[in-house]
């Protein structure tokens, strides 16, 4: 005890000092808009926690050079979360009861998203969550957002273009993923919305190599038309063995494959395939009088020259994240939390990456199908189908 | 119909035939140390992966694939020398352990695979053309010929190797007791580095012949490694016809099973067969009749 009280003699003089700059400087120049998040930066969600991350660094950064929101300047506060949801709670819990922040931009997998939504709901907090599955806003939580579009979406989007083409009777093919799970069950359901009537339901492991017994079958269904809901090196399987048994019908992948690399590992058997995704993927097809237009090329531009990397969609929902928050601060006219909250609620014309998003009371992500562009792989690349 | 029996068995045959290759290196370093060597998989992934990084490195494919089988090979002996022999040499190793130390290399070389190659998904082009060929109404692409084609030698190879030659025959006889062996004057350290080669240069060679139809990825390693464990358990750990059957018998009940029952139940249905087999022949297919004093 001798030892903490010469201590605390020792330190007295600071003590006042140290307490006036603390309490001070936020007094005299403003406090900055402190904006959280959590991401799977690393692990096996990197491919959507990397470019998200990356994108929050740069639009923060370039808002400060813009002299900030409001005249305040924007902190990043960053965590980790590798993809797991325990981690992503324990840092929404860090992110809102020490570092204090304003809102929440984050969470890059639904999993993580879904374990932080009753942090947020019982502490009154914006979370803008760039996680794709429905049941993150359906049924809609008071302080819950979302950008990316859902697999539901990409469903309708497709069944849509498929009935366009005259074709009423579809086979499903799908991993045994998350992603591919989820989107299959929704395609099921919506599928009779759109008087699509699904004659085959086949499934592949995550590590298969060969899905021709699945397509044979599939060949010998009367399907009209394939649609295959998968992530990763499956589509491009698929794909391939598409070709190989000799099936000539109209192939649909979903939007978890577009990137470069689904048409660079399926080869010539990607010619013809269509897909639904965010007009980000191809910024240069877009008309010019695109409302989206300026928003994807000037975003897409910024992220290649600042990390020399190409853009992902996974990138667009950060940028969509952010840019809705600082937009609904500027209607709001201050990071009042409830008030933020409504103004991100009344959100309406808002042109991003992923689309134009209309919020409403009932409608917490607020894009419509227009956000998706068919999209078919001409000649090694994308094309739009008008 | 008829046609499409023929493709689920073209397609079975193709992977079972990789499965072959991978059981088989089990099999070779199964007989050199009593071990196995869960880093099997891992040596698929390195002869892919490096025939990938060597075509885009600017080699033609006829000089990338050599040397990626030779490297794996390299790889091989590297693991054996740097993992198991030091292991070994302190003499407390037992065959759990070097078991453990196995997975502890497959771990590193996957690891270290993320680092030198990424992880992205990778392609190698395919050795001569991809357009489909069609057999009595099945279709097959021409890889799949080149997978059947380079494992009937690659065991052929083997037989040759194992029966004919005096290197062939010092290993079988360090098989069979590596006392009397050491005793006639056989070099079992040198045995134990020749299996792990030949182990990782089969891998890496069935690696090459897929990385065109299956691609690759630094994780590739991982289901190809278990499957070859199966199929060298159903046909009998140690026997090299054995590895070729349970690989074949695998690869062709995964692709019936996914036509016929369900794809849903596709590895199930596999495993399953596996069990019932070893229930009744526990020694595997082949290695039934082989039984061990304890």
């Amino acid at each position: 005890m001798a030892i903490l009280r010469s201590i605390r003699r020792a330190l007295s003089p600071l003590a006042l000092p140290l307490a006036v700059a603390l309490f001070a400087a936020p007094a005299t120049a403003q406090e900055p808009i402190r904006i959280g998040s959590f991401l799977a930066v690393t692990g096996p969600a990197s491919f959507l926690g990397d470019p998200e991350a990356k994108t929050l660094e740069m639009v923060v950064e370039q808002l400060n050079a813009q002299g900030g929101v409001l005249g305040r300047r924007l902190q990043l506060v960053h965590y980790d979360s590798a993809g797991d949801a325990e981690k992503a709670r324990t840092f929404a819990k860090r992110l809102i009861e020490q570092d204090r922040v304003d809102v929440i931009v984050g969470g890059s997998t639904t999993g993580e998203t879904m374990a932080v939504v009753p942090l947020a709901e019982q502490a009154g907090l914006p979370f803008v969550s760039l996680a794709g599955a429905v049941v993150i806003v359906e049924p809609v939580k008071k302080w819950v957002f979302k950008t990316p579009h859902t697999d539901r979406m990409a469903c309708d989007k497709i069944f849509v273009d498929m009935k366009a083409r005259g074709a009423t009777r579809a086979a499903l093919i799908s991993g045994s993923g998350g992603f591919d799970k989820s989107m299959r069950a929704e395609c099921l359901k919506v599928a009779p919305n759109h008087g699509v009537q699904i004659v085959a339901d086949e499934t592949y492991g995550a590590a298969d190599t060969d899905m021709t017994p699945q397509l044979t079958k599939i060949r010998a269904s009367n399907a009209q038309a394939v649609l295959n809901a998968g992530f990763g090196q499956g589509p491009a399987i698929v794909t391939r063995n598409f070709r190989q048994v000799g099936l000539t019908l109209p192939l649909y992948q979903s939007h978890g494959v577009a990137s470069k690399e689904y048409i660079r590992l399926a080869g010539e058997a990607a010619e013809g395939v269509r897909l639904p995704a965010a007009a980000l993927l191809v910024a240069d097809l877009l008309d010019a009088g695109d409302a989206q237009k300026p928003v994807v090329t000037g975003y897409r531009d910024a992220y290649q020259k600042r990390y020399g990397s190409e853009v992902s969609t996974f990138g667009g929902h950060a940028y969509d994240g952010l840019m809705l928050y600082v937009h609904a601060v500027k209607a709001a006219g201050g990071t009042d939390k409830a008030r933020v909250r409504d103004a991100l609620e009344a959100t309406r014309g808002y042109v991003g990456t992923g689309g134009i998003v209309n919020m409403s009371a009932s409608d917490h992500m607020g894009l419509d199908l227009s956000a998706f562009r068919m999209l078919e792989i001409r000649n090694g690349t994308w094309s739009l189908v008008r | 119909m008829g046609s499409d029996w023929l493709q689920f068995v073209a397609g079975g045959l193709t992977a079972g035939a990789i499965y072959a290759l991978v059981a088989l290196g089990y099999s070779i370093v199964y007989n050199a140390s009593h071990a196995i060597n869960f880093a099997q998989g891992e040596f698929v992934m390195v002869g892919g992966m490096a025939a990938v990084a060597l075509v885009a490195a600017g080699l033609p494919l006829l000089l990338a694939v050599p040397l990626a089988v030779l490297a794996a090979g390299v790889v091989g002996v590297l693991v054996e020398k740097l993992a198991l022999e030091p292991a070994q040499r302190s003499g407390r190793a037992d065959v759990v352990t070097l078991i453990i130390i196995t997975i502890g290399v497959a771990l590193f070389l996957r690891g270290l695979a993320q680092v030198v190659w990424g992880k992205g998904i990778h392609a190698l082009p395919a050795f001569s053309g991809s357009e489909p060929l069609a057999l009595l109404g099945a279709t097959i692409v021409p890889q799949s010929l080149w997978v059947l084609a380079g494992t009937t030698l690659a065991v052929l190879g083997l037989g040759w190797f194992f029966g004919r030659t005096l290197t062939g025959k010092a290993m079988r006889a360090t098989a069979h007791n590596p006392l009397a062996a050491r005793l006639m004057g056989i070099d079992t350290r040198a045995v134990m580095r020749l299996s792990f080669a030949l182990a990782a240069m089969l891998g890496a060679l069935g690696g090459v012949l897929t990385a065109p139809i299956t691609f690759t990825t630094y994780d590739v390693g991982v289901m190809l490694g278990l499957k070859g464990f199966a199929a060298a358990m159903l046909g009998g750990l140690g026997s090299f016809a054995g590895a070729v059957a349970g690989g074949l018998l695998l690869g062709l009940v995964e692709s019936l099973g996914a036509g016929f029952v369900s794809s849903a139940y596709k590895d199930a249905i596999a495993f399953v067969v596996i069990l019932v087999v070893l229930f009744f022949l526990p020694g595997g297919l082949v290695g039934a009749r082989r039984s061990e004093r304890v």
